[in-house]
C-alpha cells in the first residue's frame, strides 16, 4: 500500500517552535499591515456597484477595445477582466450614486443600459449584479458579525469540552488562519465578497476540526503519561495524529484542487482561498495550537480529574 | 467476532434503501430540471444561479406614504379650519410631523376638537405655544408599515403574474423590504419598469378658468388647481383642478385594445360605484376636457362629448407595448407606496447551465481522485471507505431533495469539499485501530477500542464544522444559504456513515473472513 506518510514518526516538532513562532508572528503582522495599508480589493458585495459578465459571440473577447469603448462613457472607475476563458469578461462599474441614496438611482439605470449599449451586438451577457450602497453596508456589517460570532462560538464550544488554556490555543490558531487568509487577499488583491467570507469561515471549521483532533490526542495523553514533561507529550500526540493530519489535508485537497481546475471561474478563487486556507490550516494546528498550548501547564491538577481507564483497554 | 445488532444492520439498510430511492429523482431522465421525479418524489431545487433568473431586492418607501399622508391632513385641516371659521397660520407638514399656530387663542378648544376628528387614532396630538402639532407615534408609523408592505406585496404579485413567470417567489424582508425571484428570467429590465411604476391612476377635471402656461407666468395658480406636465414628455403643461373624481381603484377591467383610427388605446370598465359617479360627472360637464392623471402626468385630456357610465378608453400617443403595460398595470393596482431596488442579480441560462456542468465534473474528478488516493493508501478499508462515501452522497443528495433545500454553486462546492472531509472520518477511525493494533492488541479489541475512541473525537471535530455553517447560514444571502446547508448536511450525514455504516462494514467484513493479521 502506498505510504506517503510513515506509521511512525518522531518529529520534534515543538524544537520548531520559536521559528514558527516567528515565522506566524511575521504573518500575522503582515497580513495586517498589509491590509491596513493596501487593503482589501471589495467586490461590489460590499462597496456596492454593478457587475456584468459577458461572452464574446465570435472569438476571444477584445479586452483594450472593450475598455477603451466604455472608459470613454465616463462612467468613474471600470475594471474588466478576463474571467475563466478568453471569452468571458467581467466588468465592474461603480455605482453612480455612493453615498447620496441607497437604492438603484436613474444614473444608476442609465449607466447599465450605457454600458449594455456600448458592449453591443457582440457580446451576450451572461450575468449582471447590482447592490445598492446601504445593502453592501449591510452585507459588510453581518459578514463581520458572522466571523466574529464563529470563532466566538467555536472557542465557547473549545472551552466546554476541553480545559480553558486548549480554549485559548484554538482560537490563537483560527485568528492566525482568518487574518492570514485576509492578509492573503490583500498583497494578491483578489476580489472579496461573500464567497470569500464563506471561505473563511469554512477555514475555520476546517482548521477547527484539525486541531479537535490532535488537542483530543494531547488530552488522552495528558492522562496516559502523568510523569512525562509537556513537551513531550504534545510532540507525542502530533506525532501520533500526524498521519490522519495529511491524510484528511491531502483528500480535501484533492477535492479542492478539482474544483480549481474543473469547477468554472465562478468558483475558482474561492477554491484558491479554502486551498490556502487547508494547508494554513494544517500548519496552524501543529505549530500555533500546540506551540501555544505548550506555554500553558497542562497537567491535570489532582487525581480525581482522571478518567478510570475504560474496560476495554485493561 | 465482533456483535453489531441484527436490528441495527436492519435500519441502516432501511436508511440508505429510502435515501437511494429519494434520491433517484436527481438521476432518473427527465429534461426539465425543476419538475419533480417519477411517484411525485421531489428534486433537488435549483438556485437561481443554476437555472437562470431573477434576485431583486425592493425596498418599499414607506417614508413618502408618511409624507402624502401628512401633506393630505394638511390640506383637510386647512379646509375644515376654513369652514368653522377658524384662523390658522403657519400650516405645514414635515417628513414625519404637521404643525400650526392658531391666530386666535380662544379657539383652542374648538380647534382641538376638528383636529382629532380628521387626525384619528395613528397621530399624537400635542399642544404648542400657539397653536397644535401632530406626529405619528411609533405605533401607527408600525400599523402603516405593515400595512403598506402587505398591500404593495399584493400587488407586486398581481402585476409579476399578469407578465406570466412561472413561480415567482415574493416575500416580505425586514420591516420594509420586499425579495423576489423570479425564475427563469435573466433580463429583469421589464420587471423592473413594471415595478418601478406605481400606476396611480385619476381623472380630473381640467381648471378652464385660466390656462397652465398663463398660471405658471403670473405665478397665481387657482386655489385648488395644480400644473401637471403630460406623460408622453412633451412641453404640453395642463392646468387641473386636484380634486380626484375617478381613482384607478373603481376599475373593473383595463384591456388594451384599438381606437377608432387603429391607434392603440386601453379600455377600461369602472366599478358600479365609478360608474355611477362618472355617469354623473359626464353628464354634467359636457363640452368641457378632463384629465387623465397617471402618477401625477397627464396621459391624456379628451373633451367630453356625451354623459359616458361605465365604459371607456384612454388613448393617449401609446404603442403597442405601451397600452399592453399601462392595461396590465391598472388591472393590477396602484402600488401604496413607491418602490425602489437595493440590490438585484441575474443570471442567464448560459451561465446557469455551464455551471452545472463544470461542478458535475468537478465532483466526479474530485470523487474520482479521493477514491483512488483512498484505495491505494488503505487498500480493503480504503475501499470501505469508498463504500461508506458513496453512500454518505446518496445521504447528501436525499437530504437536498427531501428537506426541498436549495443548490447554489457554493453548494456545489459544499457537497464536493465535504466528499473530501467525509473520508477525515474513516482515517481517524483507521488509524486509531492500527495504533491500538501496533500496541499488541487482538483485531477485534483494536477494531472495537479504534472506533470507540475515534468516535468522541469525531463528533467533537464535527460540531465544531457544523457551528461554522450555522452562522453561514445567517450569515446568508441566496447562494451562500446554500453552501452553508450544504455543509451542514455534509457534516451531519459524514458523522453518520463513519460512526455507523463504515463500522458496520469492518465489523461483517471481520466476521465474516476471519482474518489472522490486520493491515490498514
Amino acid at each position: 500500500m502506498l505510504k506517503l506518510i510513515p506509521h511512525q514518526t518522531n518529529i520534534p516538532f515543538l524544537n520548531f517552535r520559536k521559528v514558527t513562532l516567528v515565522a506566524s508572528l511575521l504573518l500575522v503582522l503582515g497580513s495586517i499591515g498589509s491590509w491596513l495599508t493596501i487593503g482589501l480589493n471589495t467586490g461590489i458585495d460590499f462597496r456596492g456597484g454593478f457587475l456584468i459578465e459577458v461572452r464574446s459571440n465570435a472569438g476571444p473577447a477584445d479586452i483594450p477595445q472593450l475598455r477603451d469603448d466604455l472608459g470613454a462613457l465616463g462612467l468613474g472607475d471600470i475594471s474588466l477582466q478576463e474571467f475563466g476563458t478568453e471569452t468571458d469578461v467581467l466588468i465592474r462599474v461603480q455605482s453612480q450614486n455612493l453615498g447620496e441614496s441607497e437604492a438603484l438611482s436613474e444614473a444608476d439605470k442609465a449607466a447599465v443600459v450605457l454600458v449594455k449599449e456600448t458592449i453591443g451586438d457582440d457580446y451576450t451577457i451572461r450575468r449582471t449584479e447590482y447592490v445598492g450602497a446601504v445593502v453592501g453596508g449591510e452585507l459588510r456589517e453581518k459578514a463581520t458579525w458572522a466571523i466574529i460570532a464563529a470563532l466566538g462560538a467555536i472557542m465557547i464550544y473549545i472551552w466546554f469540552r476541553f480545559e480553558w488554556p486548549f480554549a485559548i490555543s484554538a482560537i490563537v490558531a483560527l485568528s492566525h488562519d482568518v487574518i492570514s487568509t485576509v492578509g492573503l487577499f490583500s498583497v494578491t488583491g483578489f476580489e472579496f465578497n461573500l464567497a470569500t467570507v464563506a471561505a473563511l469561515l469554512t477555514i475555520a471549521g476546517y482548521s477547527i476540526n484539525d486541531t479537535v483532533v490532535v488537542f483530543d490526542r494531547v488530552r488522552d495523553n495528558l492522562h496516559r503519561y502523568k510523569s512525562e514533561e509537556i513537551p513531550f507529550i504534545l510532540n507525542k500526540s502530533l506525532n501520533e495524529t500526524l498521519r490522519r493530519t495529511f491524510m484528511t489535508s491531502i483528500t480535501t485537497l484533492l477535492a479542492l484542487g478539482s474544483i480549481y481546475l474543473f469547477g468554472g471561474a465562478v468558483l475558482a478563487d474561492f477554491a484558491l482561498a479554502m486551498i490556502w486556507g487547508v494547508i494554513i490550516g494544517t500548519y496552524s494546528s501543529i505549530f500555533v495550537a500546540v506551540g501555544t498550548l505548550a506555554w500553558f501547564d497542562l497537567h491535570p491538577k489532582d487525581d480525581e480529574d482522571e478518567t478510570p481507564i475504560p474496560e476495554y483497554e485493561r | 467476532m465482533i456483535v453489531f445488532e441484527k436490528w441495527k444492520i436492519a435500519l441502516i439498510s432501511i436508511i440508505v434503501l429510502a435515501s437511494a430511492v429519494l434520491a433517484s429523482p436527481n438521476i432518473i431522465g427527465g429534461a426539465d430540471d425543476n419538475a419533480d421525479g417519477p411517484f411525485g418524489l421531489s428534486r433537488i431545487n435549483l438556485g437561481l444561479d443554476l437555472q437562470g433568473g431573477s434576485y431583486l431586492l425592493l425596498k418599499v418607501e414607506l417614508e413618502e406614504v408618511i409624507e402624502e399622508r401628512l401633506s393630505n391632513s394638511v390640506e383637510a385641516i386647512r379646509s375644515e379650519m376654513r369652514g368653522e371659521r377658524i384662523g390658522v397660520r403657519n400650516l405645514n407638514s414635515d417628513a414625519n410631523s404637521l404643525s400650526f399656530d392658531l391666530r386666535k387663542p380662544e379657539d383652542r378648544p374648538k380647534a382641538r376638537e376638528i383636529l382629532g376628528q380628521i387626525l384619528g387614532q395613528d397621530l399624537t396630538i400635542t399642544d404648542t405655544d400657539q397653536g397644535f402639532a401632530a406626529a405619528y407615534s411609533e405605533a401607527g408609523l408600525q400599523e402603516i408599515g405593515r400595512m403598506t408592505v402587505e398591500q404593495a406585496i399584493e400587488i407586486v404579485r398581481s402585476r409579476i403574474d399578469e407578465t406570466g413567470t412561472k413561480e415567482p417567489i415574493i416575500q416580505r424582508q425586514g420591516e420594509d423590504r420586499i425579495l423576489i425571484q423570479l425564475p427563469g428570467v435573466d433580463n429583469p429590465e421589464d420587471v423592473k419598469r413594471l415595478l418601478g411604476k406605481t400606476a396611480r391612476l385619476g381623472f380630473q377635471m381640467v381648471d378652464i378658468t385660466t390656462t397652465a402656461i398663463e398660471a405658471k407666468a403670473s405665478g397665481r395658480i387657482p386655489p385648488g388647481s395644480e400644473i401637471l406636465e403630460a406623460a408622453d414628455g412633451s412641453e404640453q403643461l395642463y392646468l387641473v383642478r386636484k380634486r380626484v373624481l375617478i381613482s384607478g381603484d373603481m376599475l373593473d377591467d383595463a384591456r388594451p385594445a384599438f381606437g377608432q383610427d387603429n391607434e392603440p388605446v386601453v379600455s377600461f370598465q369602472l366599478n358600479s360605484t365609478g360608474g355611477a359617479r362618472f355617469g354623473k360627472i359626464t353628464g354634467q360637464n359636457i363640452g368641457r376636457p378632463f384629465a387623465i392623471v397617471l402618477d401625477g402626468k397627464v396621459v391624456s385630456a379628451p373633451v367630453i362629448r356625451a354623459q359616458i357610465f361605465s365604459e371607456g378608453q384612454i388613448s393617449g400617443n401609446f404603442s403597442v407595448e405601451e397600452s399592453n403595460e399601462l392595461a396590465l398595470l391598472l388591472r393590477a393596482g396602484a402600488l401604496p407606496a413607491p418602490l425602489s431596488v437595493l440590490e438585484e442579480r441575474s443570471v442567464g441560462p448560459g451561465l446557469g447551465s455551464d455551471s452545472i456542468e463544470a461542478g458535475k465534473i468537478a465532483s466526479i474528478i474530485g470523487l474520482i481522485a479521493v477514491v483512488i488516493f483512498m484505495v491505494a493508501c488503505y487498500g480493503k478499508f480504503g475501499v470501505i471507505a469508498v463504500m461508506a462515501l458513496t453512500i454518505n452522497i446518496v445521504l447528501i443528495v436525499a437530504a437536498l431533495s427531501t428537506l426541498g433545500a436549495t443548490l447554489t454553486l457554493p453548494g456545489i462546492a459544499g457537497i464536493v469539499l465535504t466528499i473530501g472531509m467525509a473520508v477525515d472520518a474513516n482515517v481517524l477511525i483507521f488509524e486509531r485501530i492500527r495504533e491500538e493494533l501496533n500496541r499488541g492488541r487482538k483485531i477485534v479489541s483494536s477494531v472495537n477500542a479504534g472506533f470507540k475512541q475515534a468516535t468522541a473525537t469525531i463528533v467533537d471535530a464535527n460540531l465544531t464544522t457544523l457551528a461554522a455553517a450555522i452562522f453561514l447560514y445567517f450569515l446568508g444571502s441566496g447562494p451562500i444559504k446554500g453552501f452553508s446547508v450544504t455543509l451542514a448536511i455534509g457534516v451531519l450525514t459524514s458523522m453518520f456513515t463513519a460512526v455507523m455504516i463504515t463500522r458496520m462494514f469492518v465489523v461483517l467484513w471481520l466476521n465474516r473472513t476471519r482474518p489472522k493479521t490486520l493491515e490498514i
